[in-house]
């Protein structure tokens, strides 16, 4: 069968407060059937608890040919990070 | 009423989801494409998840040496009480689709009836496979849907199915000798009084698929008394093979 359907990419959630992760992508007529494919592909084995899918035309990605123009600017300015305070030791978790 | 009444009861749920769990399962790695091809697959574990569960139990009841395996791969064929519909072959995926609804429909209706009974195990089976079904039928009656109301060919091919398998859904409502045993000790479903529910979901299925609901009043029955179509030595030589060829063998 020649499979003209669009294509989806599936997020999923995989525990009660983390944020839903790119999980791959998949095929699917609409948007209800673009879920129970994904319920189906991506979380058989206990994955998630919450699917989130998007139509892969409807995502504007950056071009890899500009790289190094959007990128490479940030490769030498370690000032950014905020690394260069002293913490008092009372500060956990920074 | 004793156990073998109760066992009996039991294969006749629990060989439907061994047979159609089966039936889908020769489908792996044939799908029409990936998605549905793992969906099928997904629907194949559930069904045997829930059979195996059955089987556990008749192994307990039946008080002797056998196991749930002896129960899944040693009867002869006319010891299987499952209908007849689940044994029809897969012809084609609006095939499938369409045995798989007309099953979807009857199975959640049974489990929700299921999970009152006065036996504990199988109340416990029953609520724990409403979830799985749920899903089945959700999964089904989208698609029966989708094909209805899809292109000429799928609403063409649907329809064929439909009309073919028409034939076998009154036999989910008959009562065996046993079934009428078990029912009257509360322990089992009154299926005949799931009928109205089950034709009246199926026809709102249908009609939303723009596909007519056959008129026929002639039905096939014979599986849950263990009488099988032709189809039924095929799937068990196919499913028993392993177990026939090398006696006791394990993985």
């Amino acid at each position: 069968m020649k499979n003209n359907w669009p294509l989806w990419e599936v997020f999923v959630r995989s525990k009660n407060g983390l944020e839903h992760r790119h999980f791959g992508s998949l095929h699917a007529a609409d948007a209800e059937m673009a879920l129970e494919n994904a319920r189906d592909v991506y979380t058989r084995r206990n994955e998630g608890v919450s699917i989130w899918v998007v139509e892969s035309k409807n995502i504007t990605a950056s071009n890899p040919d500009n790289s190094g123009e959007l990128f490479e600017p940030a490769q030498d300015k370690v000032y950014r990070h905020p690394t260069f305070y002293t913490l008092p030791d009372e500060v956990k978790h920074m | 009423m004793k156990n073998e009444n109760i066992i009996q009861y039991i294969y006749g749920i629990a060989d439907n989801t061994l047979i159609l769990g089966q039936r889908l399962s020769e489908l792996c790695g044939h799908g029409p494409n990936l998605e549905t091809d793992i969906a099928l697959t997904n629907m194949a574990l559930d069904l045997l998840g829930q059979t195996r569960s059955y089987y556990q139990y008749v192994a307990q009841l039946s008080g002797d040496e056998k196991t749930e395996d002896d129960i899944a791969f040693l009867r002869i064929e006319r010891q299987y009480k499952n209908v007849l519909l689940v044994e029809q072959p897969n012809r084609h995926f609006g095939y499938v689709i369409t045995r798989q609804f007309f099953y979807d429909v009857f199975h959640l209706l049974l489990l929700q009836e299921l999970q009152d009974s006065t036996d504990e195990t199988l109340a416990a089976i029953a609520k724990k496979g409403i979830k799985e079904v749920s899903y089945h039928q959700r999964f089904s009656s989208d698609w029966i849907k989708r094909l209805g109301d899809g292109t000429e060919e799928s609403h063409k091919k649907a329809q064929e199915a439909v009309d073919d398998l028409w034939r076998f859904t009154d036999e989910l409502f008959h009562m065996t000798e046993d079934d009428t045993i078990v029912m009257q000790n509360e322990i089992g479903v009154d299926t005949v009084t799931l009928k109205e529910k089950y034709y009246q979901r199926v026809r709102e299925v249908l009609e939303e698929a723009t596909l007519s609901v056959p008129e026929t009043k002639w039905f096939q029955k014979g599986g849950k008394e263990g009488i099988h179509s032709e189809h039924m030595g095929y799937l068990l030589s196919d499913l028993q093979y392993m177990q026939r060829a090398y006696p006791n063998m394990k993985w």
